[in-house]
């Protein structure tokens, strides 16, 4: 029987998705207020799980597959255009 | 043509950092260490040095920063004494465990509290069970040499594991003698180029990794086997660096250990670091009084020298260990760990190993000291009162009596 054999160090390569979708976790759900936003992109530097996508304006959205819903987002908004609803 | 230096041992380290060519060095200020990385700050001011210098927050950031660029491939370098070596604890496990080849001096100092800013081992023999190659110099000379050594060593496929040069603190650090420093083009020619043919999987943007994963009780004991293996190998790669660095440069240590009018002795002083050269002085004029005297100089702590120790003590009459640390509620750390290598497996007659812990917090020992030493013991064996144990010296008993 073939044994898999280890590496020196514990290491593995990050893929999108690994643990399933997580923005399934959610309770609160941040919603961006397009009318508001002055597309500095801070919610995007500072998503710990790099769910804020940002397009060739720097238009932000949200990726709600990936989105645990922490709120840093809404938090680091400075004209408040990001605000946390409750999940249904 | 090499050149001559007066320089300090916190300038000697520099000097050979600056040969060894890191390409990221972090480090936090602490006395007794920071003449280091001031000196290397300076070097890559004038451009003689190319090199990212991170000034960081504290000691955890700057063993962090180092293991994120030697995650990245590049040869790092930090220096920390006392307290910063006990705050980067966390990370000095870390960069072990990932198998990274970081170099750091560390200046000795004793710890906190009370408050002292001497030297005294007990820093660097903390940290003997972190997975870290270990070595403490005599002098300046030996300082600047081992920096280099310690890249070829830790960079070794064989090994890969990070390196720390330890040094007594104003003993060394802060006390100028004269130093040879090398060429650039012979260290360029003993060390391979910096960030070239990296021997563990470096993190990238094309190659993103994830390291320090979660490892199950099925899998967690075969890494740190690895580690034990690979220190088991490092002892022939501390020789053979020893051996090619003597061939470029002209200098060779040893390896583990080295001995000194060892041959015809029958008894040993066993010490570490900067003590040594008074131990070798203090051999000489025991000799001188016919005493068969001779000197043994612990260079590596991390793989403990336990074959070379039992080849060289075993056949004594008496053992004696200085120690400039102590551990609470056991003693003397080297007393311990030497008495261990020459009891194990061995059930006949071994030399009596007496062990001295002294000079803590920098209190001063000198020549005269050890030859106090060795004939109060002398004096004890020949009435035949002499067994196994460690006492303390120089110390002030009436004072807390």
């Amino acid at each position: 029987m073939s044994v898999r054999q280890l590496p020196i160090i514990p290491i593995s390569t990050p893929r999108i998705g690994a643990v399933g979708k997580t923005g399934k976790w959610r309770i609160f759900k941040p919603i961006i207020k397009q009318d508001k936003c002055v597309k500095c992109l801070q919610c995007w530097l500072y998503c710990p799980d790099a769910a804020i996508i940002r397009d060739e304006n720097d238009n932000v959205t949200v990726n709600y597959d990936y989105c645990k819903g922490c709120g840093i987002c809404a938090h680091e908004c400075p004209v408040k255009a990001i605000e946390m609803v409750k999940e249904e | 043509m090499p050149q001559y230096k007066i320089l300090t041992g916190n300038y000697a380290v520099a000097y050979g950092v600056k040969l060894s060519k890191p390409q990221v060095i972090a480090a936090y200020p602490i006395t007794p260490q920071t003449t280091i990385v001031e000196k290397l700050s300076e070097f890559i001011e004038k451009g003689e040095l190319k090199a990212k210098m991170l000034r960081v927050e504290s000691e955890h950031s700057a063993i962090a920063a180092v293991i994120g660029a030697a995650l990245a491939g590049a040869r790092t370098f930090t220096a920390t004494s006392s307290q910063g070596l006990l705050y980067m604890h966390e990370g000095v496990w870390m960069a072990s465990g990932a198998r990274l080849p970081i170099v750091m001096a560390i200046v000795t100092r004793a710890i906190f509290p009370p408050w002292n800013i001497w030297t005294d081992h007990g820093d660097l023999l903390d940290q003997r069970d972190t997975g870290w190659i270990i070595c403490m110099v005599e002098d300046n000379q030996e300082a600047l040499d081992m920096i280099i050594q310690a890249y070829k060593i830790a960079e070794d496929e064989r090994v890969l594991l990070p390196v720390m040069v330890g040094l007594d603190s104003f003993i060394l650090s802060h006390t100028a003698t004269p130093v040879e420093v090398p060429d650039e083009d012979i260290i360029d020619s003993y060390l391979p180029a910096p960030g070239e043919n990296i021997h563990y999987p470096k993190i990238s943007f094309e190659n993103p990794l994830t390291y320090f994963n979660l490892v199950f009780p099925d899998n967690y004991m075969e890494f740190r086997y690895q580690i034990q293996e690979a220190m088991n190998r490092a002892k022939r790669v501390v020789m053979e660096a020893d051996m090619k660095y003597y061939k470029l440069v002209g200098r060779r240590y040893g390896g583990l250990i080295e001995t000194y009018r060892c041959t015809d002795a029958n008894i040993v002083v066993v010490s570490m670091g900067a003590l040594t050269g008074d131990v070798k002085e203090a051999v000489d004029r025991l000799r001188d009084e016919g005493y068969n005297v001779g000197a043994l100089k612990l260079r590596f702590i991390r793989p403990f020298p336990e074959e070379e120790l039992k080849k060289e003590l075993l056949h004594k009459k008496l053992v004696i260990v200085i120690d400039r640390a102590i551990s609470f509620g056991k003693g003397g750390i080297l007393y311990t760990e030497i008495s261990s290598a020459l009891y194990e497996g061995r059930f006949r007659e071994i030399p009596v190993i007496r062990g001295y812990v002294t000079g803590l917090g920098g209190r001063d020992i000198t020549v005269d000291d050890v030859i106090t030493m060795v004939e109060r013991l002398i004096t004890r064996l020949e009435s035949g009162t002499l067994t196994h144990g460690w006492e303390w010296f120089k110390l002030r008993k009436e004072v807390v009596e």
